[in-house]
């Protein structure tokens, strides 16, 4: 899932022969079958639990967790799930929301039951940031801060020295609650990100803050209700602590309230898990916890009719059902009221409705509404713009870049800028697509302390921006690999050793004695090779170094003086280029 | 008797006595040296493991060494340390060595030599870079001589290749330090050895250890700092730095980076993707903006602070640093910023946004966007969105600096300023009204802005109420209807914050100072006059009316036509708020209205002048009195002290001098009277009514000029010995009326000497101003001085009586600058009728506020004093974080003073006021030394001067209505 799409975000990730299954999402726009991913891409008979390593959840939206409690106990799976602590602790009470939407209220069977959901969240291992999770003994998961939502996070793959990030969903400018993105430069092989706003680069939120603020402000000074449809979770928070802010530097009276039921569970959640939201909140926590609202007050229904100012926190988002709708039935027509629509609208909600600028609605029953109150838009998204996106690139330097959760022709422009800027290969694969990616595996190798000291001793000093070479014996046993000593290595193999020597003869035209072409040879290569020793035997040799040099007459021509060279492999390098030297001749005799 | 008194005097205190005391101990410390350092021997020795060697030295550690014994511990150390095979011991010696070297007064050149050589031996890396460190203190020890430093940067170059990461950073860092600096000197010695530092230190920027890099950059900035010029060549492989792994390493490299920019701005340097060619400075202004966006909160604080002082760089980049290109769907979409610029110029205001209003419009060329900029592109934008508000205070401090610099910028960055107002955390919305303020000569307000900077009026905080208020003190606003929107929010801030009064009203009057023309239409309005029926009179003491005709009043001062317009009570309240409050409603030209105009002010000429010349005229009448006699002085006195409290009470700016110079003649006509002669003629038994008057005279000056020393800021030395003679007059006359009184010769045997001990210190203290006192008090006394000394009490006093008399009057000249400190209790207000309850045996916390003005140090001087009905009183000392300073010369406490008491039957009044601590010797009088020295002069005076510290009550008291309650059992 999430190929060139949003929503059921599910990829599965082949590394190094590891399996890996990020996210495990629904999609909001069906109601069958394919609402959930196909699990019968990953393996088509034998169990999913001897196919995959491990599934990671990266937050706790339902088109990244929503098929979970379906996918490890109606498919079947019992090998860890990884998600942050947050996002265990939130994600059972949004599937069990969403469980009961599907079920009860539209009476669907064959779903997951709530015992599937909690025998799911059994399976969870939960995670803290930066801590590297030892999945087995090769693969080794690790979280990043991500943002976006309460316990989101980036994670790191790696086996061996291959690596991937995937993001999940990320912002990487902080807002009212939570902080923003960051990763150090693990230099992955491979960053799959999502692409939401490919082609967006948004103003600042102060602007869209300050508007919002000012909005509430005014009507709330007219004696107006404002009405703020939200979704539990995420926004709702990050709003909440905007205008407690504000009320508390203003000194403003006007009650506040959110209904009760799921956000109050949440806010508890957020309550717990401070140390995941930003800076101010962290730093004055000690004093008082910013989501121990002051201002803002659990809703009951017979509120509504209150007369004097307040603003409503209610759900659903979309103005489609529920409280939010009964709220705005009751306030449309006053002219002093305001609605605020904080997030997107699908079409034909009444939400969307009153966005495009409908003024009569006609709701069930025939009834037309005149909807007098104001009706205020405000973009508050958590996603990552193209800006956030390539900075999130140029932190991480990856290698390859895969583009998911997103649209294809938006995609296709960011890829193109990715290339174009980074000029790293990019990827966009569309569902049920596999893209390969070749890395350049580095293979580790043991190396015993003695040789590396040995080895480094000689020469300069060792940098480890340039590779070096170095002799030793590579040991392969075992499905390990070692570089060893030749010694050690004869002595664990347990052979014994073989002297290779090359031997060489070189012809020199020269009449005079033996040990007389002997002194030249060895005053023109003492003349010639500074560096070395060169010695004049007693017993009429010459040695290099290692390496013999004996000089015999021709037993045919004692005009000719055959040199016999002799040298081991190891200095085959000096051996060889000594007889070429040799082979060139001497240099006209000197007396 | 005295002469002995005063050499015994000069025995204990004097230097001439220490350096023999110096001499004595150093003769000592001859005799001990051997045993300490062989103490410290026969420890080392006796030592049988190296944790036993290391436990004595920790202990030698701790007590300090002699300067004269130095070397010999030192040696003693070295022939330790060729025997130690412990690391850790040789470790602590090498430090050791170190500690003894920075030894004031000790020339470590001595040692330098074997320090080098233990180098040589060394295997430990750790003790390596110990001895390094050694070396660079000993290096930093002398400074002038040059082949020292030569010698030992060849040895830390020579040390470069080591493999430990520690003894490379320190080589570094020693070559940092002591590297040669000035080219010509010693051109032979460089050239062979140590070649070239810059060379040196680069080639480790590509060391392997991140800590080894970030010490070669640190080492070259270091260089820098000691003068000398960097090498242009040195910039490129310092951008390459920049994209290192570590963060130390980047932001050591962009604080390299600055400084190269700095050195060489004008230079070219190519672009490297392309062929055209940039400045220097412009290039690594786009760098050091790109970090704005790094990774580590570390390099981004310093990146964004110091692109504030980069101000050679062209305008055109530095606008790109506020530029983001919006854009949704790849359609252009413009900002918020230019939406709410359009509608402004549009004439339209204030339209709630539609769905859709911000919807994009022309699609882009996708081509032409370019995601992440090699420039300056928004490093701003990022940089005040960051997630750290350490980033974004840094980002509002250079946005200000480099404001300040260019107007036009300064338009641009408006918005953005105006969006951190909101910011979430008070420190960064605070910055940025200051910021605002700064720049607020270069800049106009649009109305929509002001809109937004208004709104934070309602803040709850007092501070970024009042830096609000500062802020529109001096903005320029556009147009009427900005002035009046101002006033609006304003008026609506002093109904919710009482407090603010003043703070508004001063803020007013500067707006309408500044924008008469702008005010003049809105006249009417405010004013709610009508041209037929007549309005009801206002009431005077609503604050909110007043603020009104604050702005009114000040718009009016340079708009003649404004008068015009006002109504009668109008003018009669101009009258009254002239009167109340001077300081902010300035005299006006009113045409026709005898009422105002012939009283106070007949122009708008400048003041200063006349009234200068009235202070000067009635002083040098006073003092060529001479010739009077004595009723005619008094009444000269008399008459002058009056005028000249009122001249300070007129003109705020001479209220200092004025206030000064009477408080001088006051102390004079006191002694005066105190000493009329047929006073002390009477008879014994009638003395007590002379005496009680005489000794409160003398209680009083003592008081006075305790409070002309303390608590007037600029007072020079001049005036200083002119108070402290007039103390030392109070001090004798004291001394006359004890001796009178009191019978039997003993006691004033003590009060005698005590006397001249004092004439003697200030003699001592203020020779130097001798010469100009001839015919005074003191000028007579010392000269009678041999005669003193030997003679008996009872004729002392009967000199002094004499000289008293005789003595002239001392011109007391006047500084330049004199201000009175002065403090102001806002709260509590005192006027609360309900008492504060409390328990009792508990505390209550109660707020308190006060402005203090012309106060030196007022952290260690301000303390606030709680009176209670019994008697009891409380000094409490604030913290010195309660003291604000929002401007120069002026402070503001905000503290909590806790109060506790018994139970009380029913509430009373406590007073709370606030004092000014002085002590004698802290402002020594006449050297005004400088706080370095403060411990030593400590030493150097007599302890009998030390004594004198008192407090000043210089606030009006407050009093609070509290009730502590008996505990409910």
């Amino acid at each position: 899932g999430a190929g060139q799409d949003v929503g059921r975000s599910c990829i599965l990730v082949s590394i190094a022969g590891k399996n890996v299954m990020l996210d495990c999402g629904m999609h909001m726009g069906y109601n069958d079958d394919r609402r959930f991913p196909d699990f019968s891409y990953i393996t088509q008979n034998g169990r999913l639990t001897d196919f995959l390593d491990c599934v990671i959840i990266s937050h706790f939206h339902l088109d990244h967790c929503g098929a979970l409690p379906y996918f490890s106990e109606m498919v079947g799976y019992d090998g860890p799930i990884y998600m942050t602590h947050p996002t265990k602790a939130i994600c059972p009470i949004l599937l069990e929301d969403y469980r009961k939407i599907t079920v009860d209220k539209k009476g669907e069977t064959n779903f997951f039951t709530s015992q599937m959901i909690k025998d799911c969240m059994k399976k969870v291992v939960a995670v803290h940031l930066h801590q590297t999770v030892q999945v087995d003994e090769e693969l080794e998961i690790k979280a990043y801060y991500a943002g976006h939502v309460l316990g989101a996070a980036m994670f790191q793959i790696k086996v061996g020295c291959e690596s991937v990030v995937y993001t999940g969903d990320y912002n990487m400018t902080p807002d009212r609650h939570l902080g923003a993105a960051w990763i150090d430069k693990c230099r992955p092989d491979l960053l799959i990100s999502e692409s939401t706003y490919a082609t967006t680069i948004r103003d600042s939120k102060r602007c869209r803050e300050r508007d919002f603020l000012k909005k509430v402000h005014e009507t709330v000074e007219r004696g107006g209700k404002v009405l703020i449809p939200v979704f539990a979770l995420g926004r709702a928070q990050e709003l909440c602590i905007l205008l407690e802010t504000f009320w508390e530097r203003m000194n403003l009276k006007a009650p506040i309230y959110f209904s009760t039921g799921l956000t109050e569970k949440a806010n508890h959640y957020y309550k717990l898990f401070i140390t995941w939201t930003n800076q101010k909140i962290r730093k004055t926590f000690v004093q008082r916890n910013m989501f121990e609202f002051k201002h803002i007050k659990a809703f009951d229904r017979a509120f509504a009719d209150n007369p004097g100012p307040m603003v409503v926190f209610a759900t659903p988002g979309m103005l489609h059902a529920g409280q939010s709708l009964q709220i705005f039935r009751k306030w449309a027509g006053n002219e002093k009221n305001m609605v605020i629509m904080p997030g997107y609208c699908v079409q034909g909600t009444v939400g969307h409705k009153i966005l495009s600028g409908q003024r009569k609605l006609e709701m069930e029953g025939r009834q037309m509404l005149e909807v007098k109150m104001q009706v205020e838009y405000m973009s508050f998204s958590a996603h990552a713009d193209a800006k956030g996106i390539m900075q999130l690139i140029r932190q991480a330097e990856p290698r390859n870049v895969l583009l998911v959760h997103g649209e294809a022709k938006k995609m296709e422009f960011l890829k193109q800028k990715i290339e174009q800027e980074f000029h790293v290969s990019c990827f966009m694969p569309a569902n049920g697509e596999t893209t390969t990616i070749l890395t350049n595996p580095c293979i580790p190798v043991d190396i015993s302390l003695g040789l590396l000291k040995r080895e480094t001793a000689i020469g300069p000093l060792p940098d480890a921006k340039k590779p070096k070479l170095m002799h030793g014996t590579l040991l392969m046993k075992d499905n390990s690999f070692r570089l060893v000593s030749p010694e050690q290595a004869l002595k664990e193999l347990g052979l014994a050793e073989h002297q290779l020597r090359f031997t060489c003869r070189v012809h020199i035209q020269d009449p005079r004695k033996e040990h007389e072409t002997v002194l030249r040879v060895y005053n023109h290569l003492k003349g010639i090779l500074k560096d070395y020793s060169v010695q004049h035997l007693p017993d009429g040799s010459i040695t290099v170094e290692s390496i013999l040099i004996q000089a015999t007459a021709h037993s045919e021509d004692q005009g000719t003086k055959v040199l016999l060279v002799s040298w081991t492999y190891q200095d085959e390098e000096l051996g060889s280029y000594l007889t070429s030297l040799l082979k060139k001749g001497l240099p006209q005799s000197t007396p | 008797m005295a002469a002995h008194l005063k050499k015994r005097v000069y025995e204990e205190f004097t230097k001439v006595v220490q350096q023999q005391h110096e001499d004595l101990s150093s003769k000592k410390l001859r005799l001990t040296k051997p045993s300490k350092s062989a103490a410290l021997h026969v420890d080392l020795c006796k030592a049988t493991s190296p944790a036993d060697a290391l436990q004595y030295l920790l202990q030698f550690a701790r007590k300090p060494v002699e300067v004269e014994s130095v070397e010999g511990v030192v040696r003693i150390l070295l022939e330790h340390y060729y025997k130690e095979n412990d690391a850790s011991v040789r470790l602590k010696i090498a430090s050791l060595l170190g500690l003894l070297s920075k030894t004031a007064g000790f020339s470590p050149d001595c040692i330098m030599d074997d320090a080098i050589n233990t180098l040589q031996n060394e295997k430990s890396h750790q003790v390596l870079a110990q001895l390094l460190d050694t070396l660079l203190v000993i290096g930093t020890k002398l400074p002038e001589n040059p082949s020292v430093r030569m010698r030992l940067v060849e040895v830390a170059c020579k040390h470069l290749t080591d493999s430990s990461h520690g003894v490379r950073n320190k080589c570094l860092q020693l070559i940092g330090c002591l590297g040669p600096v000035e080219k010509g000197a010693a051109k032979e010695a460089e050239s062979q050895a140590a070649k070239d530092v810059q060379k040196i230190i680069g080639d480790h920027f590509h060391d392997q250890d991140p800590r080894v890099r970030t010490a070669a950059i640190k080492a070259m900035l270091q260089l820098h700092e000691r003068g000398l010029k960097l090498q242009q060549a040195i910039y490129s492989r310092a951008c390459k730095l920049l994209a290192d792994d570590y963060e130390q390493v980047r932001s050591a490299a962009v604080q390299l980076i600055w400084v190269l920019s700095q050195l060489y701005p004008e230079s070219i340097v190519p672009i490297p993707s392309s062929n055209e060619e940039i400045r220097l400075v412009d290039d690594a202004f786009g760098k050091i903006c790109h970090m704005v966006s790094d990774g580590s909160w570390v390099v981004r604080v310093q990146a964004a602070k110091l692109l504030g002082s980069m101000q050679q760089v062209s305008s055109h980049f530095l606008e790109q640093t506020l530029d983001k290109k919006l854009m949704s769907d790849l359609r252009r979409k413009r900002t918020a910023h230019e939406r709410a610029k359009e509608l402004y110029s549009s004439g339209e205001f204030s339209s709630g946004r539609k769905w859709g209003d911000d919807a994009p419009k022309e699609e882009i060329d996708t081509g032409a966007v370019n995601l992440i900029e090699s420039g300056a592109c928004g490093a701003f934008v990022h940089g005040l969105e960051d997630e750290m508000y350490e980033v974004r205070i840094a980002a509002v401090e250079a946005l200000c600096m480099l404001a300040q610099s260019s107007p036009s910028f300064a338009e641009k960055c408006l918005d953005f300023l105006v969006d951190m107002f909101n910011d979430e955390i008070e420190e960064v919305r605070l910055q940025s009204i200051h910021t605002m303020r700064k720049i607020s000569n270069n800049i106009t307000l649009r109305e929509d802005q002001l809109d937004t900077v208004l709104a934070v009026l309602e803040d709850s905080s007092r501070d970024i109420r009042e830096a609000l208020h500062e802020l529109l003190c001096c903005t320029n606003v556009s147009t009427k209807e900005g002035i009046h929107l101002a006033l609006v929010e304003l008026l609506k801030n002093l109904t919710k914050y009482p407090t603010d009064r003043e703070s508004i009203w001063k803020c007013l009057k500067f707006l309408g100072s500044r924008h008469p023309t702008l005010v003049l239409p809105l006249v009417p309005e405010l004013l709610s006059t009508h041209p037929f029926f007549d309005t009801p009179e206002p009431d005077m003491d609503d604050p909110a009316y007043i603020a009104v005709l604050v702005l009114i009043f000040n718009a009016a001062k340079s708009c003649p036509t404004m008068p015009a317009l006002f109504s009668d009570h109008t003018f009669r309240h101009y009258a009254y708020l002239r009167d109340s409050l001077s300081h902010l409603v300035p005299p006006l030209r009113l045409p026709g209205r005898k009422l105002v105009s012939s009283a106070v002010s007949p122009s708008i000429t400048p003041h200063e002048d006349p009234s200068q010349q009235f202070l000067q005229q009635s002083l040098e009448r006073v003092y060529n009195f001479q010739h009077l006699d004595p009723q005619g002085i008094q009444e000269l006195l008399e008459f002058t002290i009056r005028d000249l409290q009122r001249l300070g009470e007129l003109q705020s700016e001479l209220a200092g001098m004025a206030d000064f110079t009477a408080t001088y003649l006051q102390c004079q006509l006191l002694l005066i009277k105190a000493l009329q002669e047929k006073l002390w003629n009477v008879a014994a038994p009638l003395y007590l009514k002379q005496n009680a008057l005489a000794s409160a005279a003398a209680k009083q000056i003592l008081e006075e000029t305790y409070k002309m020393e303390f608590m007037y800021s600029g007072v020079e030395s001049r005036q200083v010995v002119i108070i402290h003679h007039m103390r030392l007059q109070a001090k004798a006359l004291q001394l006359i009326v004890t001796a009178r009184t009191t019978r039997g010769v003993e006691p004033l045997f003590g009060m005698c000497e005590k006397f001249l001990q004092e004439v003697d210190s200030f003699q001592r203290c203020f020779i130097s101003e001798l010469p100009h006192m001839q015919g005074s008090f003191v000028d007579k006394l010392l000269d009678l001085m041999p005669r003193l000394v030997t003679s008996k009490p009872s004729e002392v006093v009967k000199i002094l009586q004499t000289t008293l008399r005789q003595s002239t009057f001392l011109h007391l000249p006047l500084p330049e600058q004199l201000h009175r400190a002065t403090a102001n209790i806002i709260e509590p207000t005192g006027e609360s009728d309900n008492p504060l309850r409390f328990t009792s045996g508990l505390v209550v916390a109660l707020d308190v506020d006060a402005t203090l003005e012309h106060v030196q140090d007022p952290q260690g001087t301000v303390k606030v004093q709680v009176l209670y009905p019994d008697g009891q009183a409380q000094v409490i000392h604030p913290k010195p974080a309660d003291f604000r300073n929002p401007g120069p010369g002026r402070h503001r406490l905000i503290t909590q003073v806790y109060l506790s008491h018994t139970a009380w039957t029913e509430p009373c009044q406590i007073e709370v006021r606030l004092l000014l601590a002085y002590n004698s010797n802290r402002s020594k009088a006449s050297t005004r030394l400088p706080k370095s020295t403060w411990s030593e002069s400590l030493e150097a005076l007599p302890p009998s001067e030390n004594g004198i510290e008192g407090t000043i009550p210089f606030s009006k008291p407050v009093k609070v209505y509290i009730m502590p309650k008996p505990a409910r059992r």
